[in-house]
């Protein structure tokens, strides 16, 4: 396996986006130390909580633009001569 | 049973309400016939948006989550809360390996992980593993679900001792039983949407009225602090705190890392997902299912509003012991008005009965798919297979009510820990092979035994004071405790790590290892069935055939 070739030819198992990069992101809520206090409070709730409710919002925004920038990938098919002209295009690109 | 007629009543109404729903929905979106698993245990792969979003919500925000998470705030404070990070995180860690999931499954007619497993492997001993390891995770899952219900049987007053006490419960899954057999999946896809409409309104209310009456957030933290921190006889410690302690900060993060890697290993998760239709359905429901997360966040601080307010946990009329799981329907009895904490218990009451239903379809595909066809009955014809699931279904459910009957709720709550950690080890065999097939098969076969074991003698190590437990007193291990084969890596470190987590390191290194040196004496094994566009195919391509291609008869693709 591992033939993923960065040129995306037919047969390439990976795609790589950049925009997937947005889903790390979120992993930001693991870090306990950022917060685990207790100030400032806000309408009366610590710190450690509403800062969790504002993280459930910033992983809703990375992954709702994955989403939109991603919605129309290309939908792989077999025998495709368009692919090929692709590969052929972005052969003669370079 | 006075002040809790209204209850009942609103209760019974909307239960008999869904339950006629449940039988209806084997008209909806109607396909020729049932008989046959994509349509019976997928609900013919065509689910849009918003039901893919209320089946999975409804599959993964189950009645055991909704009382246990504030029970684990009522008693231990914010440990509990890893809840809202694990499902912060669940979805982006997910969002691309599910794509893969769908895709290849709908190109090769998957109907469940171990399928694939079989299909990237070629190896039927690697997906009994991984069949046999759902089994086990889900059944104790269910029978959670029937704590959530019976929590919520016991605060309208259906507390006694012996049979009598579990009779309601026996009558609402022979109903649900009885539908998940004629519906399928459509049952609780259909039912989700009731469950979650009344769940969202209870919250809302239940989190804009109480903190009002019961004067402020800022009041309810202030009363949930002092009754944590006051010191507790069984432990001679305080029960808890509002904030972590620097022992547990990395068990809040590695169980709420493990909990989000395990969640779409769960075979009832990955039913949800194959149900929909097509790869923006699942990537739309990736950003819109956090939702859910804010609901679970209000829910559980209704944890320390049951603080707040003064509540205890009803005593168990079977075992004797307080109930925590009573805590949040003590909470609604006590605060809202007959009728309206009616419909909150409806609400729980309904949210067992999807997740009930789902997993134990799931179940029934995986004993079908990877354990009846592959080694009782190979050329099962599809009619044949629906009709194993649908009885196999039912078996599961019964099995369920079984353990909730005989044997102490505790236990199924020990087992549900357990299934955790245990589903986390199929993370190598399951989610990265979607990636890389790198791992050779016996490699991935060592590391499972070796995860599983290790992860089960932790766990038995680990001992709870509080409730006067021995062993499977919960999920976190002091570093200190960590020995491997006599060497104590990190000597009398009061840190606290999740024991899926250890487990699954360790599980990862055999699988690696053993993949090195297996490969230089031999060649990998198997045959690969999936070609690298499989991961990629979208809903209308032409690679995908309709409606069956069978994994066990193909093990090679022209």
């Amino acid at each position: 396996m591992s033939t993923a070739s960065p040129d995306g030819k037919a047969g390439s198992g990976l795609r790589f986006r950049a925009w997937n990069l947005l889903l790390i992101i979120p992993l930001f809520t693991l870090i306990t130390a950022i917060y685990n206090k207790h100030d400032p409070t806000f309408i009366g709730m610590p710190f450690f909580y509403w800062f969790q409710f504002v993280g459930i919002i910033v992983g809703v925004i990375c992954t709702s633009v994955v989403y939109l920038m991603t919605k129309d990938e290309p939908n792989p098919v077999a025998t495709d001569p368009g692919l090929d002209v692709d590969d052929l295009d972005e052969g003669a690109a370079r | 049973m006075t002040g809790h007629w209204t209850e009942l009543i609103v209760f019974i109404i909307l239960f008999v309400a869904v339950s006629g729903m449940g039988f209806v929905a084997s008209r909806w979106r109607r396909a020729q016939d049932l008989n046959h698993l994509d349509e019976w245990g997928l609900g013919g792969r065509k689910f849009g948006s918003w039901i893919t979003w209320f089946l999975i919500g409804g599959d993964l925000y189950t009645a055991y989550t909704f009382v246990a998470v504030p029970a684990a705030l009522f008693g231990a404070g914010a440990t509990g809360f890893f809840a809202l990070p694990y499902t912060i995180i669940a979805y982006p860690l997910v969002f691309l390996p599910v794509l893969r999931l769908w895709s290849v499954s709908r190109v090769h007619g998957y109907v469940t992980p171990a399928d694939f497993v079989r299909g990237r492997y070629g190896s039927s001993l690697l997906a009994l593993l991984v069949a046999i390891t759902g089994i086990i995770a889900t059944m104790p899952y269910i029978a959670l679900q029937l704590v959530g219900l019976e929590a919520v049987l016991r605060s309208m007053g259906i507390n006694h001792a012996g049979i009598l006490g579990h009779l309601p419960l026996f009558i609402a899954f022979l109903i649900l039983a009885l539908y998940t057999y004629k519906s399928g999946l459509r049952a609780p896809a259909l039912i989700a949407f009731v469950k979650d409409i009344l769940i969202y309104i209870v919250i809302l209310v239940a989190v804009i009225y109480l903190p009002i009456k019961l004067g402020g957030w800022g009041e309810i933290f202030g009363d949930a602090q002092t009754k944590l921190s006051s010191i507790n006889p069984a432990t001679k410690a305080p029960y808890g705190s509002t904030l972590l302690t620097a022992n547990n900060q990395l068990q809040y993060a590695t169980l709420a890392l493990g909990s989000a890697l395990a969640l779409f290993l769960y075979p009832h998760s990955v039913t949800g997902v194959l149900a929909s239709r097509g790869r923006n359905v699942l990537k739309r429901n990736m950003s819109a299912l956090p939702a859910y997360s804010f609901m679970l966040g209000l829910l559980a601080l209704l944890g320390y509003v049951a603080i707040s307010a003064g509540v205890k946990p009803v005593v168990n009329a079977a075992t004797g012991k307080p109930d925590t799981s009573t805590v949040v329907p003590e909470l609604f009895h006590g605060q809202f008005p007959g009728w309206f904490a009616g419909i909150a218990f409806a609400a729980i009451g309904i949210g067992a009965l999807v997740p009930a239903a789902i997993m134990s379809i799931a179940a029934a595909n995986l004993w079908t798919r990877n354990i009846y066809k592959e080694y009782f009955k190979r050329d099962a014809t599809p009619a044949q297979e629906a009709k194993q699931a649908k009885v196999a279904s039912l078996v599961v459910k019964l099995g369920a009510l079984v353990f909730i009957v005989l044997i102490d709720p505790q236990f199924s709550i020990d087992l549900q820990l357990i299934g955790g950690v245990i589903i986390l080890q199929t993370l190598p065999a399951v989610a990265i092979s979607l990636y890389t097939r790198w791992f050779h098969t016996w490699a991935l076969v060592a590391g499972w035994v070796v995860g599983q074991a290790w992860g089960l003698i932790l766990l038995y190590g680990i001992p709870n004071a509080a409730v006067k437990k021995q062993h499977f007193g919960g999920s976190a291990l002091a570093l200190g405790k960590l020995n491997i084969f006599g060497w104590h890596p990190f000597p009398g470190s009061a840190l606290q790590v999740y024991v899926g987590f250890v487990a699954l390191v360790a599980n990862l290194l055999v699988a690696v290892i053993v993949t090195l040196v297996i490969r230089r004496f031999a060649r990998p094994l198997g045959v690969d069935a999936t070609s690298p566009e499989d991961y990629h195919v979208d809903e209308g391509s032409p690679r995908i055939k309709e409606p069956q291609l069978d994994v066990a008869a193909a093990p090679e693709r022209t």
